[in-house]
């Protein structure tokens, strides 16, 4: 039922979105959409030796997308980048508290985490072009 | 006064509407400008044509290939008489109005549409009636010009008026629009634009993808020069379309899919083409569904289009009243009914339509959030997505009663 989806956390991560914004010279900027609701999500990332050292969302869309955005900046803020590499769908679900959400939903909690991964893909293929190959299926989360 | 059609006789038809959801809730169906239920009367002659004469058409002479043929043949009379058009042949067969629509741009504008000309659409076009247009401007290297959508969902004429003047004489080459926006719900008085175009030479293409299925339709009083839609969305099987070309326009248009049945005789180096429709209409058709699609218009014809417009404007006007009474609504589109088909799009302040739509769910109310294939439209709005409930036949006032308590708890769980 959707009073188990709407929780309060959801509703003040999409009411008070953390991290929400621009950083000013990101070292990687990255935004991908949802074709079929037209949720957007960019993210914008500051790395030092590798580690997160500020991130930061910007978007619109619906509460799940929104509220998943915003939990998952906490989630990997001052964390090595290679942490996301290893987060998978599940880890973003129960983070969120949305273990069984529709296939349709689904999409909209997860666009952030393909958002990041996105963007943890270029800034690896941009140090060193000859890994795009082994990076390509990095940013599969579906 | 009496009731127009008797809403609760016409549900029993439908099986899908006495199905229950989680917890024993009904189904409350209100997505129908995306597809329509179908009564038992298709479901069941389709079932017939697999079970008693399932065979292929046209060529073969036993029995079961003749009745095939014959029951398919019907539905395209009964197409015919449906939107009034004077030939059958006027009829061709598509899987939906998107591939009616690329018939035309394919067929008909790979010949007529040329650099430096003009095609004029609408901004609130679905994909289905730009897209094909964008590809074909693209490799023509025409331009496409849209006219503009007011505030209240209406556009005006004269404007059509200043746009064909500033393209200068004979560069114009088609009029596409949509008769009923699928968002906004807007009728488009096309009588009086195919006149105006037709004045100037231009032919004009309907999109009747929501029309058709809701209103009297006359090919011969609006004058159309095309008209596209869908069997779905009307009662009828998915996978069947319509595209509807006066005579004149067909007989000298070139096929679209060539290969077998489009063809009279085949040789090594040349081909000669089946005369219209058969023409257009390459390999086997979804028979099947065909049939069911005739069985949907027998359905349509015996409660009449004038009955199901007036019993949808009834219904629209009790759903546009209860919507205005929700806090920090806001509806898109014309506020006359008789203005507007059986549709209405909305925003509630601070509930994304996402998530209005999830959980109106729980309620068993099936509504349609998004951008609804009208991106440009959306763009306009300037908005990402809207929530519609759009109604049909079977939907009952107690069906738009559960949507707007639906409404409310979405508003108490989001504290708007
Ligand atoms: C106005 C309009 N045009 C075209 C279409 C496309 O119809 P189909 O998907 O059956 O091709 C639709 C359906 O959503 C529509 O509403």
């Amino acid at each position: 039922m959707s009073e188990d989806i709407y929780r309060e956390m959801i509703l003040d991560h999409y009411r008070n979105p953390r991290n929400k914004g621009k950083i000013e010279e990101p070292d990687i900027r990255i935004n991908d959409s949802n074709p079929l609701c037209g949720d957007e999500i960019s993210i914008d990332l500051k790395v030092e030796n590798d580690v997160i050292k500020d991130i930061k969302f910007d978007g619109r869309g619906c509460a799940i997308s929104q509220a998943s955005a915003s939990m998952l900046t906490e989630m990997v803020s001052n964390k090595p980048l290679t942490t996301i590499k290893d987060l998978t769908k599940d880890d973003i679900l129960e983070n969120i508290g949305l273990t069984n959400l529709g296939p349709a939903r689904i999409k909209c909690a997860l666009l952030s985490l393909k958002v990041l991964k996105l963007g943890m893909v270029k800034y690896y293929v941009d140090k060193d072009p000859s890994s795009a190959d082994e990076m390509k299926d990095q940013s599969k989360v579906y | 006064m009496q009731a127009l059609l008797d809403v609760y006789k016409i549900r029993q038809d439908f099986p899908i509407l006495s199905r229950k959801l989680f917890d024993g809730k009904n189904l409350v169906y209100l997505d129908n400008a995306a597809t329509t239920q179908k009564p038992k009367e298709v479901i069941d002659a389709i079932s017939r044509y697999y079970s008693e004469y399932n065979a292929n058409i046209h060529r073969a002479v036993y029995q079961i290939a003749e009745e095939a043929t014959e029951e398919y043949e019907k539905t395209r009379e009964k197409i015919r008489k449906f939107i009034n058009a004077r030939h059958s042949e006027e009829i061709i067969f598509t899987r939906n109005t998107t591939e009616s629509i690329n018939l035309v741009a394919y067929a008909w504008g790979g010949s007529n549409v040329k650099k430096g000309n003009k095609i004029i659409l609408t901004e609130y076009e679905h994909h289905s009636n730009l897209v094909p247009w964008q590809v074909l401007g693209r490799t023509k290297g025409a331009k496409l010009n849209y006219l503009q959508v007011d505030n209240e969902g209406y556009i005006s004429l004269e404007e059509l008026d200043k746009i064909i003047s500033i393209t200068g004489e004979g560069k114009t080459k088609l009029i596409t629009l949509s008769e009923m926006s699928n968002v906004l719900g807007t009728i488009f008085p096309v009588k009086e634009l195919i006149k105006l175009a037709h004045d100037k030479k231009i032919p004009v293409l309907l999109d009747g993808a929501q029309s058709v299925p809701h209103m009297p339709t006359d090919v011969q009083d609006t004058d159309c020069d095309f008209l596209a839609f869908s069997a779905h969305k009307m009662l009828g099987p998915t996978g069947v379309g319509v595209l509807y070309v006066k005579k004149e326009i067909l007989e000298k248009m070139n096929p679209f899919i060539s290969g077998g049945d489009m063809i009279k005789e085949v040789h090594k180096e040349n081909t000669i083409f089946n005369e219209i429709p058969y023409k257009f209409e390459g390999g086997t058709p979804n028979i099947a569904d065909v049939i069911g699609f005739g069985a949907a218009i027998d359905y349509l014809n015996e409660i009449g289009m004038k009955n199901v417009r007036e019993h949808e404007v009834k219904m629209t006007e009790y759903l546009m009243s209860k919507l205005t009474e929700i806090k920090s609504i806001k509806i898109y589109g014309p506020k006359r009914s008789e203005d507007r088909g059986g549709l209405v799009s909305f925003n509630i302040e601070g509930i994304h339509p996402h998530d209005c739509a999830t959980i109106l769910n729980d309620f068993g109310v099936a509504i349609r959030s998004g951008h609804h294939c009208a991106q440009v439209l959306m763009e306009k709005l300037d908005i990402v997505a809207s929530s519609r409930a759009s109604l049909y036949i079977y939907n009952t006032k107690e069906e738009i009663d559960i949507l707007i308590d639906a409404l409310n708890h979405a508003r108490r769980i989001f504290k708007t």
